[in-house]
């Protein structure tokens, strides 16, 4: 009478899908751009408006890609890191201030000091369309021929720095 | 003082609930009489124990003591005192406690109104009630303790949920908890039914009215949560598919079939197993729609906020109580007999084709709820299964059970008759034909889903009607209350699909820019905007439309939209305004300030026949209310005590 | 004896047909919304699409910032005369799958799609498997004609 054990297994199976249910973040979302040529665009930089900026510019090296906001709360979070780690050198950071203020941004930087080698100027949040950006803060590694490695959404930490971005940027840099 | 009182309660409810769990069902096996008698005072206290406290926790926000961390974070001293007491279940801690209290209660409502049934049988059933409980407070109690003390207290709280703060907090969730919660009667008849090993059609008797009753609530509480959902989101719709709401729909479905399945173990004594298995089923459904929404394991727009070692105490939980039920389950239902013997044309088959269309509709729920998490779970990406998949393949499964409402009554049981059936559904035949080519053109587009949707209304309503007047005909009077129940719930159901297929079909929106003085037409009515004036609420500032709405030029009513800024948490709510009608709601919603000029964005609805949708719910539940009250569950059923266990055999 | 239930079902339904004509032939007025045609349209694509930002909202219903700046995204496509397909490829590009609540149907969704129509073809199937099994194994009563009569008039007394 092996049926009547049928509803039992159905249910073990269940068990287990929940339990690694468990483990996953519902809300985070992979980008399907990773692996795909960094879209185009360019943009007035904050610093100079007369100055423009364009993906395309940094063809040849590793570089990061950084969205922020001056309004972005969980960028504040994240500031200090990428502060911090600017000081080493180790790659350029442009950052992308993604539907802000002009003022508002550069005050922002003014304050907390400023890590990128220079900050694009997304107002109407075009280019972050193209980039899929749906929670500033996000950071994207991008390659020598311009290919987009990895997208993180959130705030980056010491820790997704250290073991997650910092690993990759060395293996392309080779 | 308070705080402590009420957590020193649910301590002691624990214990009792280890006493109402452990000692009758030990008892009942060692036909202990001192431990059977047990079972219905420790049901008793253990109710009280909870509603005490539960009136602390109530207390303690009544009285604004931001000494208790849950108070702080789901209260203020400006909420109004309606809401600090709704927000008793507002959040994570105090809906758990909800959760047990009913639980307790349904425990109670068991112990004092079970006199004519076996000792023993009463002791196994409040027992596996006590096991649950046992369960659900020692969750609340190590992970979720709603009277832990926040030192030093908060000055204010942080308010409650400004989505929360509406009539919908006070109603919905207790309804739907009586609901959802209820189905442990029917497990707890179930599981004791598999202990005793004695499963027969006193069984089913006994658990019908219960499960009966638990779905009436739970209809009722779902029906509320789609209302509220409508008018207080701001677009509209009445139901988004979204996992929370599946996590009280999937329930619903195996109860529907549960409450029909027991039908024919009842009468009939067959399907034994089935039954048993959909009355475990229907409650693992409450216990994962709880996990569901407690875990986090699926974004939802309820927005609880979750904790994954939460989730991992509810998914023991889960295990235990359902793996458990469904172990015993494997054992005992090969010794089942099978019960009557039937022809394939008859009710009893009827009822089962019911009965695989309704799983199989909870099925594609439960599959379309979580096969995001699967595909994640198993690596493969994340993807959204929303609205579009389930009105996909939901339809499908669910024309032909309504078609089968109206045929399913008129078969006998046993052996049916199809061409007498054929020939007393002849008309409502012809007549649900008509409907559904007139109606849709009368709305003014005819399309096949409205044509569809009006032919199944008018097929169930009429053939419902056609059946009771040929009841009235050989005598009503003396018809069951089970009688009207049934047709009036059937009844409800034609309603509901009116609804449905009207406002899907023809409902109309518009999204306008408006300054004082412009007009909307919608429907056939004229809105014009009067004015946007600011005016202060309790613990929100709202910006107020007015306006007028008017049907050829005669003036009807004013409505008044807000747009809400709760201090406390700065959130904008939208209070959509409706004029609600027989035929039709006008919806009205604010949506933002668009210039200096004062225009704002506005978003009108026509929704035709749309409180259909829940007058139907309503009629169902009552239909439901009118089964429970039949005299036949209160009848002092001598012959049950001394039914020979040859049934079991 | 058997006729007022059929009047009372026709009253019924006129009196629906009444209640629904009543409101739809009424002169409409000018509407004031831009372009009905392409808001229809925007309307139609995101109510198949997630908001991202937001727990579990369409497109459609979103107050979202992202979801407005979306809308106004699509809203510009469909003025270039982009095709529903087009706009969909252009939001998958960019968010994955995720952001269709309309699941594409390939390897991965077989099991989402098929699924439910599997469920009910396993049901009929078991159910008539069952019924079958159950019938050999204990065949019907056979009562006469008259015996069939009595039980009935007996049963409209007491069943429901």
């Amino acid at each position: 009478m092996k049926r009547f054990l049928l509803p039992l297994a159905a249910f073990a199976v269940l068990v287990g899908f929940l339990a690694i249910g468990l483990t996953r973040d519902p809300r985070d979302v992979p980008s399907p751009l990773v692996g795909k040529p960094a879209p185009a665009f360019t943009l007035p930089q904050l610093h100079d408006a007369g100055k423009s900026f364009s993906a395309a510019d940094m063809k040849g090296r590793v570089w990061l890609l950084n969205v922020w906001a001056s309004w972005c709360v969980s960028c504040r979070e994240e500031h200090p890191v990428l502060v911090e780690f600017a000081k080493t050198g180790q790659v350029p950071i442009i950052g992308l201030d993604y539907k802000d203020k002009v003022a508002d941004a550069r005050q922002w930087l003014d304050k907390l000091g400023n890590p990128y080698t220079l900050t694009a100027v997304d107002a109407d949040g075009r280019v972050g369309i193209d980039y899929g950006v749906y929670g500033v803060p996000e950071t994207y590694v991008i390659d020598k021929q311009g290919i987009i490695r990895m997208k993180h959404t959130g705030p980056i930490t010491p820790e997704s720095l250290n073991k997650k971005i910092l690993p990759l940027v060395a293996e392309l840099s080779r | 003082m308070t705080p402590e009182l009420g957590h020193f309660a649910l301590i002691l409810a624990f214990v009792t609930a280890l006493m109402q769990g452990v000692l009758p069902l030990i008892g009942a096996q060692r036909r202990r009489t001192q431990w059977i008698a047990l079972a219905r005072p420790a049901a008793q206290t253990h109710f009280l124990l909870l509603a005490f406290s539960f009136a602390c926790l109530a207390q303690s926000f009544l009285a604004n003591d931001f000494s208790v961390a849950y108070v702080a974070q789901n209260s203020n001293t400006q909420l109004p005192a309606i809401y600090r007491f709704a927000a008793v279940w507002g959040g994570h801690e105090g809906s758990l406690l909800l959760w047990v209290l009913m639980l307790s209660g349904w425990g109670a409502a068991v112990s004092v109104t079970s006199r004519q049934l076996p000792e023993v049988m009463v002791a196994r059933v409040l027992a596996v009630l006590g096991l649950v409980s046992i369960g659900m407070l020692a969750f609340i109690l190590f992970t979720s303790n709603p009277f832990a003390r926040l030192l030093p207290a908060a000055a204010e709280g942080r308010d409650l949920n400004p989505l929360l703060q509406d009539p919908g907090l006070v109603f919905h969730p207790p309804m739907l908890y009586m609901g959802y919660v209820g189905f442990s009667v029917a497990f707890a008849f179930a599981v004791a039914a598999l202990i005793s090993g004695r499963l027969d059609a006193a069984w089913a008797r006994w658990s019908r009215p219960w499960t009966t009753a638990a779905w009436c609530f739970l209809t009722i509480g779902i029906a509320m949560g789609s209302w509220w959902a409508y008018y207080e989101l701001g677009w509209g719709g009445w139901w988004f598919w979204d996992p929370v709401e599946n996590a009280s729909f999937m329930p619903w479905l195996a109860g529907t079939a549960l409450i029909h399945s027991l039908a024919i173990t009842e009468k009939r004594g067959a399907f034994k197993n089935w039954t048993v298995l959909l009355a475990i089923a229907a409650f693992s459904l409450s216990l994962l729609g709880t996990f569901l929404v407690r875990s986090g394991v699926l974004t939802s727009v309820h927005a609880f906020a979750s904790d994954p070692s939460r989730g991992v105490f509810i998914l023991i939980l889960l295990g235990v109580v359902i793996g458990s039920s469904l172990t015993l389950f494997a054992w005992r239902a090969p010794r089942v007999s099978a019960g009557g013997a039937f022809a394939l044309v008859s009710r009893e088959t009827m009822l089962l084709i019911n009965n695989v269309l309704l799983v199989v509709a909870a099925g594609s729920v439960l599959l379309g709820t979580l096969y995001p998490l699967i595909i994640d779970a198993l690596g493969l990406g994340k993807l959204s299964v929303g609205p579009p998949y389930f009105n996909t393949v939901f339809v499908p499964v669910m024309v032909p059970l309504l078609l089968l409402i109206a045929v399913g009554p008129l078969a006998r049981w046993k052996h049916a008759d199809l061409r007498d059936m054929a020939r007393r559904l002849r008309l409502s035949f012809v007549l649900a034909l008509l409907a559904g080519i007139i109606l849709p053109q009368l709305m003014g587009r005819w399309t096949p889903m409205t044509a569809l949707g009006c032919l199944l209304a008018v097929w169930i309503a009429s053939s419902t009607v056609f059946q009771i007047a040929e009841r009235l005909k050989i005598g009503g009077g003396n018809a069951p209350a089970s009688f009207w129940g049934m047709h009036l719930a059937h009844f409800g159901i034609a309603v509901f699909v009116i609804g449905v297929t009207l406002v899907g079909g023809y409902q109309e929106e518009k999204d306008v820019r408006m300054q004082t003085g412009d007009v909307v037409s919608v429907g056939g009515y004229q809105l014009r905007l009067l004015g946007i004036s600011t005016a202060p609420g309790p613990n929100y500032r709202a910006s107020v439309g007015e306006f007028e709405l008017s049907k050829n030029g005669r003036v009807l009513k004013t409505l008044h939209p807000e747009k809400r800024q709760y201090f406390s948490s700065q959130m904008p709510m939208t209070e959509a305004a409706i004029d609600a009608g027989l035929t039709r709601d006008i919806y009205v919603s604010l949506g933002e300030p668009l210039d200096q000029q004062g225009a704002w964005s506005v978003r009108v609805y026509f929704k035709p026949f749309v409180d259909w949708i829940w007058a139907g719910c309503l009629l169902m539940a009552a239909g439901g209310f009118l089964a429970v009250i039949d005299r036949r569950y209160r009848l002092r059923v001598k012959a049950a005590a001394s039914v020979p266990a040859s049934v079991t055999a | 004896m058997r006729r007022w239930p059929v009047l009372l079902m026709l009253f019924a339904l006129f009196a629906l047909v009444a209640l629904v004509a009543g409101d739809v032939f009424a002169g409409e007025a000018a509407p004031l919304a831009t372009n009905e045609a392409v808001e229809k349209r925007l309307v139609a694509i995101s109510e198949e699409l997630r908001c991202l930002v937001c727990q579990n909202e369409s497109l459609a219903a979103s107050q979202a910032d992202l979801a407005n700046d979306l809308r106004r995204e699509i809203r510009k496509m469909i003025g270039e005369g982009k095709t529903d397909r087009e706009i969909l490829d252009f939001m998958v590009a960019r968010y994955g799958d995720f952001v269709r609540y309309r699941p594409p149907v390939k390897p991965t969704t077989w099991a989402l799609w098929g699924g439910p129509f599997i469920l009910l073809a396993g049901g009929l199937g078991a159910l008539v498997f069952f019924l079958r099994r159950r019938n050999r194994m204990a065949p019907p009563p056979v009562l006469s004609e008259e015996q069939r009569r009595h039980a009935a008039a007996l049963l409209d007394q007491s069943d429901t």
